[in-house]
């Protein structure tokens, strides 16, 4: 695959792993939490780990924009869907995320919920002009990547004056997300000392994004791509600016970001979306300022104005420690829960159903390195 | 009235559409096994017109599968749910190196469905059949509401003999067996996928649906005692085969990611649709597992048969009491290849 391929080839990662060993200081121990879900799932698949030196450690971050999503939106959802004049349509990896109570959007299918999975927003709308009977609800969420999408949905159904189109919008951002990583005195209690940035998200946020967060902390940050020959070169560029004393945004995903981002995306998101004053995030809790909400100009178009949604807050699974791993504090392996009541199958946490996950992708790809402190069993080298 | 014969007209298999008579037992029943069916099968058992069919069969074991399809779309490039129903129950019982003798198939019909298409699969399964060496010696069909089916589901069981000498399990693979893949994978499940209407996406990918069971006689030939299990990754993928072999047989199984073949346009699509190769259905490729000694010869006798042109050794079996399938990545690290959870869905960034 031309285009692919390139960012794929073992030669060159064997090469880049080797750089990344000789300027490793070996009396000196790296932390780097990767800060999206895309990069966790392509550390996993592709066995990055395996190339780091032992001194290079990686821990995940909260970017998996199915994980960081609270019950409470979930069990509004359901209820939405279950509603007889409303079709929910959703992306497919939000269909298994646990709800109150042992629910999921699977389950409420199955019972009768007219829950429909598309690709894209413009599957929604097209749904909702060939049944103008139907009241069709497009289950929005994700980080800055998918809202400019979203947006354009909400433009075209006032501009096709689809009177039965509305959007469930759940839009999170990044930078408030990054911020209370490095505010919260758990975080900063393991060491982080630097970050592999945001990927897709920073094609329509820019660099520029992160800059008052690199300085105000004091971090390092990378802007990478998803293959993985770019997260292993952001590694490299994060031990050269820790061993350098230097805490800049640096630009590793250039043949696609722009310190300026997608200005087109920024004014069609602006146009439509502002910020709610607070949103409740699974694992990093209450933060203001963090989430999007449709502006007064859109509100006929806003299905929790419509539908008169309350979100009530529900509690997670006390065992779940999904919260703690969204915040880099832990290691899914490390949770009671993993691979014994939790796994992809029967999930109990988020973490453990998007593939973006951290539980999820140290399941499906990873977790033979677990018996390695066993002591038990052949590793694969 | 003896001596008249009823003239009853002939099934308009143009315009025509299923209805409930044609399920009812009656004459009408009868019309659409002859015209169609048994038109299309054309075997002296089948015509006997018997409830069952009965044939003589060599001694030695003998093995019986059974397996339902229900695909949508009904036809998909480089195939149909005709031939998928033939090759699909010759491939489970050629897996255990036999050779399939003769099918029976049973149809569910949903009421208005065209007749033109009842024969364009009727004459699909027999083509399969006809080119397997295998023949349809008895069959049944019912209708069912509007509504109440998907167009047609056809459910078909075959037997077949196994040759002397072999014993073919997914029980029997040992540390240091080798692991040989037919061919490409990933094919059947992207060329179906592809022609989903809600997705939307185009590509020339065609469905590998194939019969297997002469490749098989092949590679049975050279290595009757050498083979130990043979597999086709279906639903599920290679993915999913490779883990059944690794837990039946209570051994791990390491694969090597740069010697399985995916054709790029496969990937291409896989990538797109956030997809993994591994996951993805075949339908006319296998996985045999087979002792290192013989592993020339099988390779060069499956090289020698047009469906295993591209037959290579993807990995090995290994000890390993957690019965992990490992894969070591192109990239140089090592992952796992687990089951996949639930259906295979689409990702959203």
């Amino acid at each position: 695959m031309k285009h692919i391929d390139e960012y794929r080839d073992g030669n060159l990662a064997r090469a880049m792993a080797a750089t990344i060993a000789h300027e490793a200081m070996p009396d000196r121990h790296y932390q780097f939490m990767e800060f999206c879900g895309g990069h966790t799932h392509a550390m996993s698949r592709y066995g990055i780990e395996d190339l780091l030196p032992s001194n290079v450690q990686m821990v995940h971050g909260p970017g998996c924009p199915v994980c960081v999503l609270p019950i409470g939106r979930i069990d509004a959802a359901i209820a939405l869907a279950m509603r007889p004049e409303v079709t929910l349509c959703t992306y497919a990896d939000l269909m298994r995320v646990p709800a109150s109570g042992g629910a999921n959007l699977l389950k409420a299918k199955a019972a009768g919920a007219d829950i429909r999975m598309v690709y894209s927003t413009l599957d929604a709308l097209r749904i909702a002009e060939a049944e103008p009977d139907r009241q069709i609800v497009f289950f929005a969420i994700g980080f800055e990547t998918t809202t400019p999408p979203t947006a354009h949905a909400i433009t075209l159904a006032r501009k096709r004056q689809l009177s039965n189109f509305s959007v469930f919008c759940n839009h999170v951002l990044t930078p408030p997300a990054m911020r209370a990583i490095l505010v919260s005195p758990d975080t900063r209690a393991i060491r982080v000392d630097g970050f592999v940035g945001p990927s897709h998200v920073s094609t329509i946020t820019g660099t520029s994004a992160y800059q008052s967060l690199a300085v105000e902390f004091a971090k390092p940050i990378v802007v990478a791509g998803f293959e993985p020959l770019d997260v292993v070169q952001a590694i490299l560029m994060l031990v050269r600016q820790v061993n350098q004393g230097r805490c800049a945004v640096e630009n590793q995903y250039s043949r696609l970001v722009t310190a300026q981002g997608n200005l087109i995306a920024q004014r069609a998101t602006a146009e439509i979306f502002e910020l709610r004053p607070s949103f409740a995030w699974r694992g990093l809790g209450e933060l203001p300022h963090s989430a999007l909400q449709l502006r007064d100009a859109y509100a006929d178009l806003d299905a929790e104005r419509r539908f008169a949604i309350d979100t009530l807050p529900a509690a997670d699974n006390p065992a779940c420690e999904c919260g703690d791993v969204l915040r880099g504090l832990t290691k899914p392996a490390a949770c009671a829960l993993f691979g014994t009541l939790c796994s992809p199958d029967t999930p109990m946490g988020s973490c453990m159903v998007s593939p973006e996950g951290a539980c999820a992708a140290h399941w499906s790809y990873g977790r033979f390195r677990d018996r390695a402190r066993a002591g038990a069993g052949q590793v694969v080298r | 009235m003896t001596g008249l014969k009823l003239r009853t007209r002939k099934l308009d298999i143009r315009h025509g559409l299923i209805d409930l008579s044609h399920g009812a037992g009656g004459r009408a029943s009868v019309q659409l096994i002859d015209e169609i069916f048994r038109t299309a099968f054309d075997n002296p058992i089948l015509d006997q017109g018997n409830d069952q069919a009965a044939f003589d069969v060599p001694g030695g074991r003998m093995v019986m599968s059974t397996d339902g399809y229900v695909i949508s779309p009904l036809f998909f490039p480089g195939g149909d749910i005709g031939s998928l129903a033939v090759h699909g129950t010759i491939n489970d019982i050629a897996m255990a190196g036999a050779r399939p003798l003769h099918l029976a198939a049973s149809y569910i019909i949903e009421e208005g469905f065209p007749l033109s298409d009842v024969q364009r699969i009727a004459q699909s399964m027999a083509k399969a059949a006809r080119d397997a060496g295998v023949t349809i010696v008895t069959g049944d069909t019912k209708v069912v509401e509007r509504g109440k089916g998907d167009g047609v589901f056809i459910t078909t069981t075959g037997v077949g003999i196994v040759p002397p000498g072999l014993d073919l399990s997914a029980d029997r693979a040992r540390p240091g067996d080798l692991v040989i893949l037919s061919g490409a994978i990933g094919d059947h499940g992207v060329a179906v996928m592809s022609q989903r209407l809600n997705l939307g996406f185009e590509t020339d990918i065609v469905s590998d649906s194939a019969a297997l069971n002469g490749l098989v006689a092949e590679m049975v030939r050279v290595a009757t005692g050498s083979l130990r299990v043979m597999r086709d990754p279906t639903r599920g993928g290679l993915a999913a085969s490779l883990n059944e072999i690794a837990q039946q047989s209570k051994a791990g199984v390491i694969i090597h990611e740069n010697r399985i073949p995916v054709k790029p346009d496969v990937a291409a699509a896989c990538e797109l649709l956030g997809l993994d190769p591994l996951h993805v259905a075949n339908e006319g490729k296998l996985i045999a597992i087979v002792a290192p000694a013989a592993a020339g010869d099988l390779i060069a006798a499956m090289h020698a048969h047009p469906l295993g042109r591209h037959a290579t050794v993807i990995g090995e079996v290994i000890a390993d009491a957690q019965c992990f399938v490992q894969m070591t990545t192109s990239f140089g690290g090592g992952r796992i290849v687990d089951w996949i959870a639930g259906e295979q869905l689409p990702r959203i960034c």
